[in-house]
């Protein structure tokens, strides 16, 4: 008999929202983490629930991404009941700045065609005035924006951090320093070596973000992801300027305004360059010129969890059922779908057939 | 253009390498914050009149010709620069941004010295309530007697502060000694026979203190402040009983450690040093870290003090100098010997006044705010453990703590002992949180022209 | 709370909340403000809780006030000059 009902190896956002939306349906389950450094994308994002660009060219993308943005409000709810803690969700519309003409149009074109693509999410293009109507502070340079009424953005270290605490109230085990070594399919179930320890459970799910690579070949999976560095640059609390959401800069509940991101393949290299520091900048103050004097009180450079198209992976091993394959690279935006529909499919041991498009296979990837 | 050295800091060990360096033939910049060479120790020195350098005492006084030679060595001296960013590859990033925005230094030297060890107790956020160091700042720099001072906690400094306040005139109402009587004994052991004058030093120091008859309670502990928008009293208990004194001007000491930013921004290996309690970055014998032509000079490698600074900043400077071979190995062997010699004098006193003076607030009670700028309990700590936490990477994320303005200064240390202590773990093995630039806060204008 | 040592420099007359203050030439705006009893320069954004100078050598930023329009400068890293306007700083910046 295994110990657990379900293992999820990898305690950052992915794993931590399918841990919990388990736990909560009566599974016992354990989350092995490792320690207190490690690449933990959960640690460094930039907090988006996004929806307003995702899955263009892959509409099963858009519409998984939109109906997490409508479970959102769900889990939020349901983190504030059991733990207390407030993750600030926020889903008042995205904006996406364009500061010329030329950017403007391919942005409305990109709206049109994902229109086309995945049916319609309300997405229009505002002029300067509308722009400013909806958020008085932009400076001259905006020329417009895209607007979608679904885009929202919440807390991600608190969203973290209640997943955890949910968890254990749902009498989940978080443990930590479980580096995993070693997966042994054994029918049933698996046997994980983890920190010098043995754990069994009847299923497995693999989201250990960069590390998942190495450990799905272990159950018959693929899972080619690859680190991508975003640089972001934090300020010190300032009065509330900006609610919605933008897709580069973002005021949290907290008043601290996040500015990002950048895109750089740099392999593990979690740095920051202050050249790629300085673009960001620039570009910010160019929508935002009274940030001009904010004190920037922290910078960072965090690793982004890619696989070769940007979309998810969701899979189950064929030559060892149970073990499942979990990785995205936006995760808090669909954290709502991890937690209450990927979850409960996972537990009941078959992926809905929406989700087949996210299989690994489409990288024509051979699993070991 | 890149630089023979950058050196950051010019207090003690930043001037003397400066001096060394400049006066062969090297190409020395030095950077630091302040308006007026000198460091911490020898703040506004080149200032302070006759009455001031007999208050403050032979040790200050001692500093104007340390800064006149580096005055005249020929070393570029940038006062009022902000160190923001020190990447792997020694680029060196200031503010304000003198049009040049970075130095690369063939070398660099960190002598950033020392910040006073945040004392963590109640009400210890309260306006009025400072620091020993800042208090001793405030007459160094701007002629300042404080009147009716409170020195609660421990250490050489709360000695030295006080009998610098009877020299000016203003006496202290009180001090709250919270050095513990039963480290007496373990600490007398440890003393060799080169520390005797400073021994010497610090009981003259006791002596004037005790004859301006200043109440003087010994043992204290449970040490708090009262009042509500500022502090209006002390509570603490001494002698078998709990004791309240009003006041509204108290300042707390703890002792010094490094400030450690710069060089973990850099990249260097840290370990904690158990006798001082506090991280140091890993460095050889001539205070080489662990990022190559990065070195580390004065309290930012160790606290050793002032007159050890000195030397110190001499001895990298030595090997500086092989580095960028104007020395050979035997030359700059040669030109530290009679540093190397006088620097085991200075730090013989070490092991008596670490044990002496083992920090009193490592490990808060649970209402403590333990980081002032996002105003994290150490219960908040401790619930982060609770959920799983296994270090000051995720309680930062969990909590904030060290999340604000300071950048984790005035809580780093204190975060790594609480979760230390909760995880029944060394604080070495908790470690600290990384440390991101920049340094200090600059603009988003200023970045956006960082160049 | 602090007297002033004989001291030759020059008198420097600043504003703090529109009332105005002397200090003396090459003073802090954090050394200058305490010289005159004001020992809370802010409220925090956390929580606006009061608070004031702890370290003054710029490692704490509890000093934090408002000097000519600019928010949030470090008192003690500021030397005062001739009719500075000073104002105390109440929770986060606009
Ligand atoms: C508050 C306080 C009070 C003390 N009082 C005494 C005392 O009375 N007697 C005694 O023996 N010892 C005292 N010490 C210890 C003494 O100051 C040190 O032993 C001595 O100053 C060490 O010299 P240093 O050159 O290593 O550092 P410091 O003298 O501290 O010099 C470091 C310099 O680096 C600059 N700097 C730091 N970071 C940056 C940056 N990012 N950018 C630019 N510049 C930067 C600082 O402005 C400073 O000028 C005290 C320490 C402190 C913190
Ligand atoms: S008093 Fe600490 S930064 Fe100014």
């Amino acid at each position: 008999m295994a110990a657990y009902d379900l293992i999820v190896i990898g305690g950052g956002l992915v794993g931590g929202a399918i841990a919990w939306g388990a736990a909560r349906l009566g599974a016992s389950v354990a989350l092995l983490d490792e320690g207190d450094v490690a690449h933990r994308a959960a640690r460094g994002n930039f907090g988006l629930v996004w929806v307003q660009t995702k899955g263009a060219g892959m509409p099963p993308y858009a519409h998984w991404t939109r109906r997490s943005a409508e479970l959102w409000p769900e889990l939020q709810h349901a983190m504030t009941e059991r733990t207390g803690v407030d993750v600030a969700l926020r889903q008042p519309g995205g904006l996406m700045f364009c500061l010329s003409d030329e950017e403007l149009e391919s942005r409305a074109e990109q709206a049109r065609r994902m229109h086309n693509e995945s049916g319609g999410i309300g997405t229009r293009v505002l002029d300067r005035a509308e722009v400013r109507a909806l958020v008085p502070m932009v400076g001259d340079r905006v020329v417009g924006a895209t607007f979608c009424p679904l885009d929202g953005h919440a807390n991600p270290l608190k969203l973290l951090r209640a997943l955890h605490h949910a968890l254990a109230g749902a009498g989940g085990a978080y443990l930590p320093n479980r580096t995993v070594t070693a997966i042994t399919p054994q029918a049933p179930g698996f046997v994980v070596q983890a920190g010098g320890e043995r754990l069994t459970g009847a299923k497995l799910v693999i989201a250990a973000g960069l590390g998942s690579r190495d450990l799905a070949p272990m159950v018959g999976l693929a899972m080619p992801v690859s680190p991508l560095r975003g640089q972001i640059v934090v300020t010190e609390r300032l009065r509330p300027f900006l609610d919605h959401a933008t897709h580069v800069i973002r005021q949290t509940e907290e008043g601290g305004v996040m500015m990002g991101d950048s895109h750089e393949e740099v392999g593990f290299d979690n740095g920051t360059l202050v050249p790629v520091l300085r673009d960001i900048a620039a570009r910010n103050l160019a929508v935002f010129p009274h940030l001009r004097d904010a004190s920037v009180v922290r910078v960072w450079g965090a690793l982004r969890v890619m696989t070769p198209d940007g979309h998810p992976i969701y899979q189950q091993s064929e030559r060892h059922p149970g073990a499942f394959a979990a990785t995205c690279h936006s995760g808090v935006t669909l954290a709502g779908a991890h937690a209450l529909a990927l979850a409960p499919a996972i537990l009941a041991g078959a992926l809905p057939e929406s989700l087949a498009p996210f299989s690994a296979a489409r990288f024509h990837v051979q699993p070991a | 253009m890149t630089h023979d050295c950058v050196i950051v800091g010019a207090g003690p060990a930043g001037m003397a390498a400066a001096s060394l360096l400049a006066r062969h033939g090297a190409d020395v910049v030095v950077l630091d914050e302040q308006p007026a060479p000198g460091g911490q120790i020898w703040r506004g020195i080149e200032a302070a009149d006759a009455g001031l350098r007999a208050v403050l005492g032979g040790e200050y006084a001692a500093g104007a010709a340390a800064v006149a030679e580096f005055r005249a060595s020929g070393a570029s001296y940038r006062p009022g620069q902000s160190v923001w960013n020190i990447t792997p590859e020694l680029d060196v990033w200031t503010t304000p941004a003198d049009g040049a925005g970075h130095l690369r230094g063939r070398t660099v030297l960190l002598a950033v010295g020392a910040m006073e060890r945040p004392v963590p107790i109640p009400g210890w956020t309260l306006p009025g309530a400072m620091g020993a160091g800042g208090v001793q700042i405030l007459l160094k720099s701007a002629n300042l007697l404080p009147q009716g001072l409170v020195l609660a906690g421990q250490g050489p400094l709360l000695y030295q502060l006080a009998t610098q306040c009877i020299a000016a005139g203003a006496p202290p109402a009180a001090i709250l000694d919270a050095a513990r009587p039963a480290d007496v004994w373990p600490a007398l052991r440890l003393l060799r026979p080169a520390a005797l004058p400073y021994l010497h030093k610090g009981l003259l120091l006791q002596g004037t203190i005790r004859a301006a008859g200043i109440p003087w309670y010994r043992g204290v502990t449970r040490l708090r402040l009262l009042g509500g928008d500022a502090v209006a009293g002390v509570r603490f208990h001494s002698g078998g009983q709990d004791t309240e004194i009003a006041a509204n001007l108290v300042a707390l000491h703890d002792g010094v450690i490094p400030a450690q930013h710069a060089a973990r921004v850099a990249g260097c290996t840290h370990r904690w040093d158990a006798a001082q309690a506090c991280f140091h970055p890993v460095l050889d014998a001539w205070g080489s870290a662990t990022v190559p032509g990065l070195l580390v000079a004065g309290d930012a490698g160790g606290i050793g003090g002032a007159a050890a600074a000195v030397h110190q900043g001499r001895i990298a400077a030595a090997d500086i100098l092989r580095r960028l071979g104007r020395l050979d190995e035997a030359g700059r062997d040669r030109l530290a010997a009679a540093d190397r010699r006088a620097l085991a004098r200075h730090l013989a006193i070490r092991p008596f006044l670490d044990r002496r003076y083992r920090p009193i607030a490592l490990v808060p009670d649970d209402s403590v705010t333990v980081c002032r700028c996002e105003e994290v309990t150490a219960a908040d700590l401790r619930a982060a453990v609770a959920m799983g936490c296994q270090g000051p990477n995720q309680a930062k994320s969990f909590t904030r703590a060290g999340m604000g303005p300071c950048q984790g200064r005035m809580c780093g240390t204190t975060v790594t002992t609480v979760l230390a202590a909760a995880l029944g773990r060394p604080p070495g093995d908790v470690g600290h949180a990384r440390v991101r630039p920049p340094l200090k806060p600059i603009t988003v204008g200023e970045l956006a022209e960082a160049t | 709370m602090f007297s002033r040592r004989d001291d030759p420099r020059a008198i420097c007359r600043f504003i703090f909340e529109g009332q105005p203050l002397e200090a003396k030439a090459g003073d802090s705006v954090a050394a200058a403000l305490l010289a005159a009893g004001i020992t809370q320069f802010r409220t925090t954004p956390a929580t606006g809780a009061p608070r004031g100078p702890w370290c003054l050598m710029g490692v704490c930023f509890d000093c934090l006030v408002d000097i000519d329009g600019q928010a949030n400068r470090q008192a003690c890293q500021v030397t005062v000059a001739e009719g500075m306007a000073v104002r105390r700083m109440y929770g986060p910046r606009p």
